[in-house]
């Protein structure tokens, strides 16, 4: 028989009292050690120090090191409805990020405000990360009640100026509780000295709440965290695994992968040791086999055909807090974690930030500096799937790395995928400034006897994709066309010799190999090189970084686009004269070269 | 879910992150309790397979059916076992046992510094050859970037403090003050080159959890774990001249989740029995701090 647990985090500014709180519920539910109460009371007593329920927490973190199993960073204490874990979260500005650790964990936040000193800046940050960070039960703790000689009038004030400031973040707190945890009113139970007020105690306010069960008709989020096939003993088995963020699945169901927007079917739900199984709830930790062979990488989202589609986008709108020691600055390149995704994401506009000590809005603000929530624009670079945070919260949710450092937490508020990208807006900005040689690519055509293109050989790697190239290199050459083939390892070693330091290497591949194109197309060549493993918006990239010049695209090996229509299809290890004839014959077709140039 | 079922899919997700995003990743298995079930939760994780080395310490001086059970396991799960040992302590007898040093210094010794250096390859690591059913010098010498550990938040408190993500810097410190963030399942999974990681997926067990789970899901462990008529059993299982049993009837799994849910060892440290931890106060945290787990 298992006991029901609840998470739950205590924050507030310094010295509001939460280490008081703390140590009062371990007290006063009686979850301490036999003896520790008198002891450390017998401590202080002898130190002539008056006795202090925070000390507690100390005592314990000594017989930590001895090696008993209690925990400040996590205690415990125990009601007679269920065990609470109180995670670790100093209220000290600097432990910002211990306090987001913990209370991303909590189901429960419980705020402490010092009666006497009324809202802080950190009441104030708190409070606003706790709903961030999702936490929807917030229990406000009005404390040291004890001070203001318990006055009605003062738990009122600060509870109307709270309650609207909560307001502002849409967070609705479960209740407003007046304590004085140093003399242990309303901790456990009602106190006699605040007869004005009939509600709960911490205690009981805590029993009262329910556990954050997952609907179950929530739509299905899977964010594809790996896709196996261990070849040894003979396992056929290629598994899609990951852990179901919400909803759930059968078999049977029809599934849709984002943002690539492959469709399968699913086959059988795999899991070790387990009886077989025709549905899998949300927070299982499973795989799936499918009934078709398509190529999925990690990172998409699965989702259901029959149920709402998340958003696909590169744009959108979000709320960002900020805890890197370097401010986060426009067009820098960042690394964005969003479920199983990773790729990256660029700040381009802040629309607000918070001063979180006042709410006030800061207009103009250029950068998002350390403890900011501010709202801005995000742009990926490759499309991402997500949902919106007052849609599905789970799959809205997002970390940024900076420099191997995860530096800010955000939530998706809406997609702004209709809107002009950045990357658009770059190449349309790069035409208009292009400085065009006084010689037109019509004459170059002319004088060349063909025109410009850039050929591109994909597929799988190891297909004999450079083989091809090269010797489509040389026949062009030996026809006297304009022609030039770039090989992957002279740019990994040349132009692309940084690359490595950027977050996503290959995306930034990509744009240095579509400008490339973009240059030697305008000087008129045949432009040949080939790429492993390019998917439908890797071409799309590649197209719009070349334009206004022709793409020609001839895959090898198996076909992994899902839409893009390839120009050519040859088989894997085609013998490479036949292959090169099949491309000059296409190009003959598509007039870039033609026979009365011969 | 219940309770376990929640643990168990966290530690899955945690064993499938690290295995996504590490490429020289290794597991530390001391045949202990804790990282058996480590290692069973990654041939859930990955559908009956582990693609991922298993690494242990060999310091000599465990006991001999450790050794005898690690060798079964891995023959008959088809493990990537791994070996490394300070040869040269063992050598020039550098070891409590032959009385030469305290005991932190010979766990010091046969346990961090053979770890350190087996973990960066700099000694020799022997590999068990599933054909022959012998250990041979490996080839690879390339550094672990990534070590998986079984240790647990509830052990002691330095421990609580952890992340499932721990970055340890190139001398393997730990910096206690400058955790990473860990926040809606996403890790510090981006490690500057020269650093490395240790993942932790069973933090958030207890020792009930474990013995719950290798109940539930029947794992094969050492028996020494187990009162075997002399009213004595292993609660944590080390090398044999420093560990002690506990006074304990308890003969199964069933009978230890029993004797741990009265509270019997409430007050009393799983590790109470290692004797090392008792030397020089908070000499765990000590080692740790130098890469003992
Ligand atoms: N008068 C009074 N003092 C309190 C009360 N709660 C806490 N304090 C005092 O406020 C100070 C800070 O409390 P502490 O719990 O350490 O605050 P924390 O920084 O939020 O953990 C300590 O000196 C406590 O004794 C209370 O209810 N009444």
């Amino acid at each position: 028989m298992q006991r029901d647990q609840m998470n739950i985090v205590i924050v507030g500014h310094v010295d509001h009292g939460k280490s008081t709180v703390i140590g009062r519920l371990l007290a006063d539910t009686g979850s301490l050690p036999e003896g520790k109460l008198e002891q450390v009371k017998a401590t202080c007593a002898k130190n002539a120090k008056p006795f202090e329920y925070a000390f507690l927490l100390d005592a314990l973190k000594d017989e930590q090191a001895q090696g008993i199993t209690i925990d400040a960073a996590r205690c415990f204490f125990k009601t007679s409805k269920r065990d609470y874990i109180i995670l670790d979260a100093p209220g000290h500005i600097e432990f910002l990020k211990n306090m987001v650790t913990g209370a991303a964990r909590a189901e429960t936040a419980l705020l402490v405000i010092d009666a006497s000193e009324g809202i802080q800046e950190n009441s104030r940050r708190h409070g606003h990360m706790v709903s961030l960070l999702g936490i929807r039960q917030v229990v406000v703790l009005v404390n040291k009640m004890d001070i203001v000689k318990y006055s009605e009038k003062v738990f009122r004030e600060i509870e109307e100026e709270y309650r609207d400031f909560l307001a502002e973040l849409n967070v609705s707190p479960v209740n407003f509780i007046p304590v004085s945890a140093r003399e242990g009113d309303n901790i456990v139970h009602l106190s006699k000295k605040m007869p004005w007020y009939q509600g709960y105690s911490i205690k009981q306010q805590l029993d009262q709440l329910k556990k954050q069960e997952d609907l179950p008709d929530q739509a299905l989020r899977f964010p594809v965290q790996d896709v196996y096939k261990f070849t040894e003993g003979a396992d056929e088995r290629r598994i899609i695994a990951g852990t179901i963020e919400t909803g759930s699945i059968n078999t049977g169901d029809e599934v849709v992968f984002l943002p690539s927007r492959k469709e399968s079917t699913i086959k059988t739900i795999e899991e070790f040791n387990v009886p077989a199984k025709k549905t899998a709830y949300a927070k299982e930790a499973i795989g799936f086999t499918l009934t078709t062979q398509i190529y999925i990488r990690s990172g998409e989202l699965m989702v259901k055909k029959t149920e709402k589609i998340p958003n696909v986008s590169t744009r959108f709108k979000a709320n960002i807090f900020w805890m890197g020691k370097s401010p986060m600055i426009k067009n820098k390149r960042y690394k964005i974690k969003l479920a199983a995704a990773r790729t990256t994401v660029k700040l381009v506009d802040i629309l607000n930030c918070l001063d979180a000590s006042d709410l006030s809005s800061v207009a103009n603000k250029q950068v998002i500096e350390k403890h900011d929530v501010c709202e801005c624009i995000l742009e990926t670079t490759r499309p991402v799937a997500f949902d919106l945070a007052d849609e599905l919260e789970n799959t809205s949710r997002f970390a940024i790395v900076d420099n191997y450092e995860i530096s800010g937490g955000g939530i998706v508020l809406n997609n702004l995928s209709t809107e002009e990208s950045m990357f658009e807006k770059n190449i349309r900005e790069r035409e208009f400034s292009w400085e065009k040689s006084a010689i037109s690519l019509k004459e170059r055509a002319d004088s060349y006897k063909h025109r410009s293109k850039f050929v591109l050989l994909t597929g799988p790697p190891d297909t004999g994709k450079q083989k091809i190239a090269r010797a489509l290199e040389r026949r062009l050459f030996e026809n006297n066309y304009k022609v030039y083939y770039l090989g992957k390892v002279t740019m990994e070693h040349g132009l692309d010799s940084d690359i490595s330091s950027y977050p996503d290497s290959n995306d930034e591949y990509i744009r240095r190999l579509g400008e490339l194109a973009r240059i030697m197309t305008d000087a008129g060549q045949i432009f040949i090189t080939t790429i492993s493993d390019a998917d439908d918006f890797d071409i799309r990239k590649l197209k719009l970084l070349n334009e206004p010049n022709e793409i020609l695209v001839v895959n090898t090996g198996s076909n992994i686009f899902n839409n893009f229509k390839v120009d050519l299809d040859l088989d894997e290890h085609i013998d490479v004269q036949k292959a090169v004839l099949s491309i000059e014959k296409l190009l003959k077709e598509k007039e870039i070269i033609l026979e009365y140039y011969l | 879910m219940d309770h376990l079922q929640k643990l168990e899919a966290h530690s899955v997700f945690l064993l499938r992150e690290a295995y996504r995003e590490f490429n020289n990743l290794c597991m530390l298995w001391s045949i202990g309790k804790d990282s058996t079930v480590l290692l069973w939760l990654a041939r859930k994780a990955f559908f009956d397979h582990v693609p991922i080395p298993l690494v242990h310490i060999d310091t000599h001086y465990k006991i001999p059916e450790m050794i005898e059970y690690r060798d079964r396991l891995a023959l008959k799960w088809k493990l990537n076992m791994i070996y490394g040992q300070n040869s040269e302590a063992l050598k020039n007898k550098r070891t409590f046992p032959d009385g030469n040093v305290d005991r932190i210094t010979c766990c010091r010794n046969l346990k961090s510094e053979a770890l350190k250096h087996t973990l960066s390859g700099e000694w020799s690591r022997y590999k068990l050859n599933h054909e022959t059913q012998k250990y041979e010098v490996d080839s690879n010498k390339d550094p672990y970037t990534g070590v998986i550990v079984g240790v647990r938040a509830d052990e002691e408190g330095s421990r609580s403090k952890e992340r499932y993500f721990s970055p340890r810097d190139k001398e393997n410190e730990w910096g206690v003050g400058d955790q990473p963030p860990e926040f809606w399942n996403q890790y510090k999974t981006d490690f500057a080159p020269g650093t490395h990681v240790r993942i932790h997926p069973l933090l958030d067990w207890t020792e009930l959890n474990i013995w719950e789970y290798i109940e539930r899901e029947k794992i094969p462990t050492v028996s020494l774990y187990f009162d075997q008529g002399n009213g004595q059993r292993y609660r944590s299982l080390g090398c044999y001249p420093c560990t002690t049993p506990v006074v304990s009837d308890a003969k199964n799994e069933a009978d230890i989740i029993k004797e741990l849910r009265t509270g019997r060892f409430s007050n009393i440290a799983e590790r109470s029995g290692r004797e090392q931890d008792k030397e020089d106060g908070g000499g765990l945290e000590t080692l740790r701090r130098e890469g003992y787990m």
